[in-house]
């Protein structure tokens, strides 16, 4: 579903888009040539075949003997033999190239998105990603590996045509030739139509995908508001457009096809007419003109294949700049060379220079601005959180609660100012060092396919099958395992689909106890869960936090009510910051949030504990 | 399921949706047939062109034709003017009937999918609200699409290219065995085999495309995974980890593509070989023959341009049928949706005045599987007031209203609701629901414009009115605020609302119905409690005599109201007014307490006990 439109890329060719494909087909430069030698071999003997009927017809048909057949028959069947092996050489090249080339091209995009920041996540739609990444690279190594060598094929067999046809009938061939200009002139201005229309065709498909989607979500609102009969007028229209656009584009094909096929008929007409005249004047053998009447009516459809590919295969450039438009996305956050010098990088950590890490952070006259925002959201903040401190951050929904954590977490950098990590700037140290170890359980907690146990251990990977459950029995996860009935081997579905909300949450929470973290960050979930579940998770919250440095995005009262440290965010700036009760007697706009917000929370567990 | 209304089997399907176009798909038919045999002319043309006017041979025509064309006294010249003339003739008419059994073949096409495609929108929203419940958004949307386009490909490109191929394929034999049967019998001998070959391959070739297929969606989740679980990656630093898991399943989408890519080779290759192989032996057998004396040399150049001609189509023919079983999945797949029952209409549908007392009498009612939600209610709404409701998660309040809105129906023996003394089941849906302005707990807005959106149930309603709604809703500042005002788009294309505004323009979008029921499920939630305050004192002076239901946990929303209802668990736990209530001290009394004393430091310990 195009959910985001896509920018429309300049079509006019650029060969500096193209030269960006060479440093992925380097390394198969020898199937390259494979492919090159062999469907050159099969052009080649594509146009031989119809010199076979040529002979067969001027040697015994005219000369009235079967003497020599064998021979002949021996010779075709091996240039037919040939022709199948030439194939299998070609196809099985192509096919690996295709493969090896995409899987390279997927590969750099998908380590490259392992480097870029939040800031790009954040502001880019996965599909949108996504499609980069898969069907970009698809359509790049499909139309590399098949369509320019089809087109290589169709060019080389069309000159190779024209050569034997001006070997056999100099005068013939030119008649024959005279035609194709008329056909590269009917592909040139049917082509760029017919295109146009199916963009159209294929816009307003999705447009009907949408609207299904939107349909059928909807159903219960348009049911309350009894806005069938109009939603289906709509949808009849956008079907309705999609019908005319279809026909249109199908219309031009129509006119088009037949009239190739006529130029193709003119050219047959032509040689018949005047090789029959050569014929009967002895001038040209019968099997010629047979031979001459094949290639006429063979060599238009290499044209309009050549034709045809040689749109499909410029619109590639398209795919190709999304591909490097990708790539060239420079990370925002990336260690300075010393540091990776000394503690190593992402991909090849030097783990052994790491240093023990305590939790103590520190903001330093912080300020900051989202790099995609015009304002700043934090000016000349200073706050010491000492080891093992809680603070809890509140404020209402889009307020900018995540903005310390992002911070403090190194997925954004200050602007000005410093962030101090055990009283060192965290710039000077790798990014790598402080995510092992900081614990992150989101709102939304987010599993991998997968088991229970494999998604556990993403927490730390060279756990032992003990220790696992030791961390889910820790968060009370194992109440879940449990319920599941392959225990810790169950699948947990796509992103954990297979599990309830609640559910996905203790087993993120394991996941973090794993990885036993000095910092500890969780974004509360706002969803109800069921009063069992939720007094599960309070208890895994509690012993999560013991004796880290923790952030809690918190919405739930008894949580923020236990913080040392309390932030108040109003519109993206830290209005208040104290503990509870201090808040309270100050009356003030944690005194307004906590009425508004939290009443109904203690109203909503008055009602559930009757 | 009554048979009367799923209406029979796969082909029913088929002919319901095709037969409006019955026409156009029997006049593409049959003009692609006579396509056929205008392009058999051309050999024939030929044929006797080499024989008699190059050639000796007497005429092999209708007298009537050769008298007409005096081609008894003909000389060469204007013999091979007349074949030149004859094979445009024949292209012509040829390229005629592939001209209008194209364009017939694209309007059969798009009328049967855009029929199909309306009368899928059409009746899931006539589907009953339960059946949306029970089944998958993406599976439905699914059927709508890819099955759709299946069963169109099965109906206006396979099934036309079948009848296509056959009639090509007994014509083409029966005038070549009028030529020659020995030289026919050789070219039919080999057609099975290039058929049955083709057919043969691609049913087991669809296992493996199938597992290919599958790695492909694999890898495809894993990059997917990986980018919207951003974030825990990060957080656990485990980019290299994901890079791992990225190769392998990228590295397995490509070995079995390239592992199907060599099945695929050996097949292009042998059929290649195959066809080659009966071209040649048609040719040799031919040679034979025509030294033999058995043909002339012009029959047997048609012979060689028939079977060349024949040979293509069958082995796509192979394809095809092998391919067509799909369809009857697809066929299935969209007749499930469309044999799904619609929500019935009353028997005898009364029309009464809504602004009546609204009764529940005796009401239980519990959704499928899931026990009884709501446990023999009884209450009545009287006309013109306003009734508010308070109750927990699960207490069946929503349902409640989901039963006066007939989303669901009460059955038999769940007691009854009624209005005016009316039983509602026997108000038709649309005219009950017009009169019911609902406006729902998680609000859905369409992704039209702002403006399009509150004109929903009213699409000629001015700007002005518009406007005054969202006024009275307190969301006409923040719209006209907005960078295109009301012309905005909401969604995914458009801007993203917050919830508090979502929710107060669906109170806009509800009031422009005009309903003397209105119902607020929970639909201020997420705005805060004074502009709560503010919007229910402007719906109170704009619309004033209608009833209004209100479902909410805060107090100061529910206090104002003429009478208060509070469930528990599916149940009437407490019913009166304000002052009542409270006198009472049950549980509406101690959220009262907990709602409007929240600033008690007493209440706040009590609060920590959880």
């Amino acid at each position: 579903m195009a959910a985001y439109d896509e920018k429309e890329y300049a079509q006019s060719f650029d060969w500096r888009v193209w030269k960006a494909l060479f440093p992925y087909l380097r390394p198969y430069r020898k199937t390259l040539i494979q492919i090159f030698v062999f469907i050159f071999l099969c052009a080649f003997i594509d146009i031989l075949l119809p010199l076979f009927q040529r002979y067969a017809i001027d040697r015994f048909i005219e000369g009235n003997t079967t003497a020599g057949v064998a021979g002949f028959g021996g010779a075709y069947a091996a240039a037919i033999i040939l022709q199948a092996l030439f194939v299998v050489a070609f196809t099985r090249g192509s096919m690996r190239l295709e493969m090896m080339f995409g899987r390279d091209m997927k590969k750099a995009c998908f380590v490259h998105l392992q480097t870029l920041s939040f800031s790009y996540y954040n502001v880019t739609p996965v599909g949108y990603i996504h499609s980069r990444v898969m069907s970009d690279t698809n359509r790049i190594a499909a139309l590399v590996a098949w369509n320019f060598f089809d087109m290589l094929w169709a060019f080389s067999y069309v000159i190779g045509v024209f050569i034997a046809m001006l070997m056999l009938n100099v005068q013939l061939a030119l008649l024959v030739i005279l035609v194709v200009p008329a056909i590269a002139l009917l592909t040139w201005y049917f082509q760029n139509r017919i295109l146009h229309w199916n963009r159209k065709v294929r816009k307003a498909n999705s447009k009907i995908t949408g609207a299904f989607n939107e349909g059928i979500t909807g159903a219960k609102t348009s049911k309350t508001l009894v806005i069938e009969d109009q939603n289906f007028a709509g949808f009849q229209k956008l079907t309705g457009d999609m019908r005319a656009s279809s026909v249109k584009a199908a219309r031009l094909s129509a006119v088009y096809i037949p009239l190739v096929l006529f130029v193709s008929s003119i050219a047959t007409a032509v040689v018949l007419a005047r090789g029959g005249f050569l014929v009967r004047e002895g001038l040209l053998l019968l099997g010629t003109l047979s031979a001459f009447a094949s290639y006429a009516a063979g060599i238009f459809e290499p044209i309009q294949q050549l034709a045809r590919n040689m749109a499909d295969f410029i619109s590639i450039q398209a795919n190709i700049e999304r591909v490097t438009g990708l790539l060239d996305e420079k990370p925002l956050i990336s260690d300075a060379p010393e540091v990776v010098e000394q503690y190593g990088d992402t991909f090849h950590p030097k783990k052994e220079n790491w240093p023990p890490i305590k939790g103590d952070i520190t903001f330093e006259d912080v300020s900051f601005q989202y790099p995609d925002g015009n304002e700043e959201v934090l000016s000349h903040f200073s706050l010491h959180i000492p080891a093992g401190t809680t603070v809890a951050i509140v404020g209402e929904t889009g307020a900018g609660k995540s903005t310390l954590v992002n911070l403090a977490c190194r997925f954004f950098e200050p602007t000005a100012g410093r962030i101090l990590i055990d009283g060192v700037d965290y710039r000077r140290r790798s990014q790598l060092w402080l995510h092992s170890n900081i614990g992150y359980v989101l709102q939304a907690p987010h599993l991998f396919s997968g088991t229970v146990m494999e998604n556990i251990r993403y927490g730390r990977l060279d756990a032992t099958e003990a220790e696992i459950k030791a961390a889910a029995e820790a968060v009370s996860a194992d109440t879940v395992v449990k319920k599941l009935d392959r225990g810790y081997d169950s699948p947990v579905g796509e992103g954990g689909d297979r599990l309830s909300t609640g559910e996905k949450q203790l087993i993120s929470f394991a996941r973090a106890v794993l990885a036993d973290p000095r910092i500890f960050v969780l974004d509360e979930a706002t969803s109800s869960i069921d009063t069992e579940t939720e007094q599960l998770i309070q208890n895994a919250i509690s012993h999560l936090l013991e004796g880290r440095t923790s952030f809690l995005i918190a919405h739930r009262l008894s949580t923020i009510r236990h913080a040392d440290l309390i932030l108040v965010v109003r519109d993206g700036r830290i209005v208040e910051q104290g503990k509870h009760e201090e808040l309270l007697r100050r009356k003030g706009y944690y005194h307004t949030l906590y009425s508004k917000q939290f009443a109904e929370e203690a109203a909503l567990r008055a009602l559930q504990a009757q | 399921m009554d048979p009367t209304q799923t209406g029979g089997g796969k082909a029913a399907l088929i002919w319901r949706f095709l037969r409006p176009s019955l026409w156009l798909f029997t006049g593409a038919l049959t003009l692609s047939m006579l396509n056929t045999v205008f392009n058999a002319a051309t050999p024939q043309i030929i044929r006797t062109t080499v024989d008699s006017v190059i050639g000796p041979e007497p005429f092999a025509l209708p007298e009537p034709l050769v008298s007409l064309l005096r081609l008894d006294s003909l000389e060469l010249t204007r013999g091979l003017i007349l074949a030149a003339a004859a094979i445009l003739a024949a292209a012509v008419l040829s390229g005629v009937c592939n001209y209008l059994s194209r364009i017939w073949t694209a309007k059969c096409s798009e009328n049967f999918v855009k029929g199909l495609r309306d009368g899928l929108y059409d009746h899931i929203q006539k589907l009953p609200f339960s059946w949306h419940t029970a089944h998958q958004t993406g599976e439905i949307i699914q059927r709508c699409t890819s099955d759709v386009d299946v069963i169109r490909n099965f109906v206006t490109n396979q099934l036309l290219e079948v009848f296509r191929t056959a009639f090509m394929v007994v014509f083409y034999l029966v005038v070549m065995f009028s030529m020659n049967v020995k030289i026919s019998l050789v070219a039919l001998g080999f057609l099975p085999i290039i058929m049955g070959y083709s057919f043969f391959f691609y049913t087991k070739i669809a296992k493996r495309f199938l597992a290919a297929d599958e790695a492909e969606g694999e890898l495809s989740t894993t990059v997917q995974e990986n980018l919207t679980g951003v974030r825990v990656v990060r957080a656990f630093g485990r980019e290299q980890y994901e890079i791992d898991r990225f190769d392998v399943k990228n590295q397995r989408f490509t070995d079995l593509w390239i592992k199907l890519g060599k099945l695929m080779s050996a097949y292009w290759a042998s059929g290649d070989l195959i066809t080659g192989l009966q071209i040649m032996t048609v040719l040799l057998v031919g040679v034979y023959e025509t030294v033999g004396g058995g043909v002339t040399a012009g029959e047997f150049l048609a012979f060689m341009s028939y079977n060349a001609a024949m040979v293509w189509p069958v082995r796509a023919l192979g394809r095809i049928l092998s391919e067509m079983s799909k369809a009857g999945v697809s066929i299935d797949r969209v007749k499930y949706i469309l044999d799904a029952k619609e929500e019935p209409g009353p028997a005898e549908p009364v029309e009464p005045p809504m602004d009546r007392d609204i009764v529940f009498d005796h009401v239980s009612f519990g959704y499928e599987e899931q026990g009884s939600t709501v446990k023999d209610i009884s209450f009545t709404i009287p006309a013109g007031s306003t009734f508010a409701i308070l109750g927990g998660t699960g207490s069946g309040k929503s349902t409640l209203m989901h039963l006066l809105d007939r989303l669901y129906d009460l059955p038999e023996g769940g007691g009854r609701i009624t209005i005016g003394g009316v039983d509602i089941r026997s108000i038709p849906r649309e005219y009950l629901r017009r009169n019911i302005g609902m406006v729902l707990q998680e609000p859905f807005l369409f992704s039209r414009t702002i403006e399009e959106n509150i004109k929903a149930t009213r699409p000629m309603a001015s700007l002005e009115e518009v406007r005054a709604a969202a006024a009275t809703a307190c969301v006409d500042a923040a719209m006209a605020e907005l960078s295109l005002g009301y012309d905005t788009m909401v969604g995914e294309r458009g801007v993203t609302l917050s919830g508090g505004q979502k929710q107060r323009v669906a109170i806009a979008r509800m009031l422009m119905q005009g309903a003397p029921i209105m119902v607020f499920d929970d639909s201020l939630s997420a705005v805060d409690a004074e502009t709560d305050a503010q919007i229910r004192a402007a719906l109170r002076e704009h619309e004033e005599g209608s009833t209004v239901v209100l479902i909410s946990h805060r107090v100061t929303t529910l206090m104002q109201a003429d009478r208060i209802l509070v469930l528990e668990d599916g149940r009437v736990a407490e019913e009166g007014t304000h002052a009542q209530l409270m006198e009472r001290g049950g549980i509406y009394r101690r959220i009262y307490d907990i709602q409007m004393n929240s600033e008690d430091r007493v209440l706040l310990e009590e609060g920590g006990d959880d």
